[in-house]
């Protein structure tokens, strides 16, 4: 098979990049642009690890052919701090404790800026759904919750 | 082993008839690929069969929801946050919206679709007992034109279908005339989120008094494709509440099928729950 050309916006910026379609969105994300902040934990859509954001939704990058991606505007971890610093979630996970190993960590941060895109003051049930997604195997989630919380309470 | 991308085509030709011609022009060489939950999870593990791939993601003909006198038809290509954020679905089938709500995570339920979930055809399929007891009607699409098949025939055996090397799933066609009725699921899993269902159950009912006018029950993960109860049915139909009921509707249903054992749970397991599930139903009915 060979190669075509796959164009899509990530963090604001265009790229066109030459892929086989079936390529893992996750894998062109990390190998071809060098953006490694999106980790791969399990690679079949359980861990949320990979977490981008496709459109607006929240999707696991390694479940992504990229050829699905032509056209989409794509946003990752690397696209949240800005020239002021960090995002308010960033911001919160710091100050809460929300990582340990950190490998979750990119996946919990965007997963939160989707939840609280659609769902500005989520109730701690609806925390927990938005990230039920993402696994951490380090922290326990309290302080993750708590921080999502605490993000939620500072874009008020 | 890792797929190695080289080895995969993946074409995305942009309309429904353009999908379709495609699959007309070599039958059965050609597997359609929605949101890739399913399939791009065994890609992952290096494990998909399939060579050739043609893309329905984000064709418009199948993301629509659609209510005409008769009927709500959904399209096989809404996603489960489709469905769960749909007004006329909530109300009328919310064993439906409920089921999405439940699949997966909020990552899954973005990508993954309806049309997907049936055509998997896995007997463990989140919305497929709630499609069984809703009486849901597939439209199948091909270049040939389309058909209607009940969804209850669909299923010929573990993940078989009466789906030809040309068609894809095109609609889901409901009918709204279940707002009325009780409706009770339940999934059975090792955790809220994520958890493929050691079983679930869905229910519908109507009553009038302490009599049952109607009931339909369906089950998932209980045998090789999701089940709809017939005999339970048909032992609660136009009973009225007593302390025998439950009971014998437990014997009903334990009489009518025959569980799996599989890496999830125990046959034993299932039957015992199964009839509990049961229980909670008919006692919701007359709480």
């Amino acid at each position: 098979m060979s190669r075509r050309e796959v164009s899509f916006t990530v963090n604001g910026a265009a790229h066109t990049v030459s892929v086989y379609p079936m390529e893992r969105l996750l894998d062109v994300l990390r190998c071809e642009l060098g953006l490694t902040g999106t980790k791969e934990g399990c690679g079949e859509g359980e861990c949320g690890s990979c977490s981008v954001l496709m459109n607006g939704q929240l999707v696991n990058s390694c479940l992504v052919p990229v050829l699905q991606a032509q056209g989409a505007t794509i946003g990752t971890i690397e696209g949240l701090a800005g020239e002021s610093g960090l995002h308010p979630v960033q911001q919160a996970f710091l100050k809460c404790g929300g990582a340990q190993c950190g490998i979750c960590t990119p996946g919990m941060v965007m997963a939160t800026v989707h939840l609280l895109g659609h769902t500005p003051a989520p109730t701690m049930e609806q925390v927990r759904e938005g990230l039920g997604g993402n696994l951490c195997r380090c922290t326990g989630y309290t302080r993750i919750f708590n921080a999502v919380l605490e993000a939620a309470g500072s874009q008020k | 082993m890792r797929a190695r991308p080289s080895e995969y085509e993946l074409v995305a030709p942009g309309s429904l008839p353009a999908v379709l011609e495609l699959l007309a022009s070599e039958p059965g060489s050609w597997m359609p690929i929605a949101g890739g939950t399913e399939l791009m999870v065994q890609y992952g593990a290096g494990k998909l069969g399939a060579r050739k791939l043609v893309s329905l993601w984000g064709l418009p003909e199948l993301r629509s929801i659609e209510s005409t006198a008769q009927e709500v038809l959904i399209g096989a290509g809404c996603t489960y946050t489709d469905l769960r954020n749909d007004p006329v679905v909530a109300r009328e089938f919310p064993l439906l919206a409920r089921a999405a709500s439940w699949t997966g995570s909020i990552a899954n339920q973005n990508r993954g679709t309806l049309g997907g979930n049936i055509v998997n055809g896995s007997p463990a399929g989140d919305s497929l007992p709630a499609l069984l007891v809703y009486e849901a009607e597939l439209v199948l699409a091909s270049a040939r034109g389309t058909r209607r098949v009940p969804y209850i025939e669909f299923h010929t055996g573990y993940k078989q279908t009466k789906l030809a090397p040309d068609e894809v799933i095109r609609t889901i066609a409901l009918q709204p005339r279940f707002a009325a009725y009780h409706a009770y699921s339940r999934k059975v899993g090792t955790r809220n989120a994520q958890a493929i269902a050691k079983l679930c159950l869905a229910g519908l009912a109507k009553t009038s008094g302490n009599k049952i006018e109607d009931v339909r029950l369906a089950i998932g993960s209980m045998a090789v494709t999701p089940v709809r109860l017939r005999k339970t049915e048909e032992n609660l139909l136009g009973r009225e509440w007593s302390g025998a009921l439950i009971s014998e509707a437990r014997q009903a249903l334990e009489s009518e099928v025959a569980p799996i054992d599989d890496i999830r749970s125990s046959a034993l397991y299932r039957l015992h729950v199964a009839g509990n599930l049961l229980q909670e139903f008919l006692e919701g009915l007359f709480a």
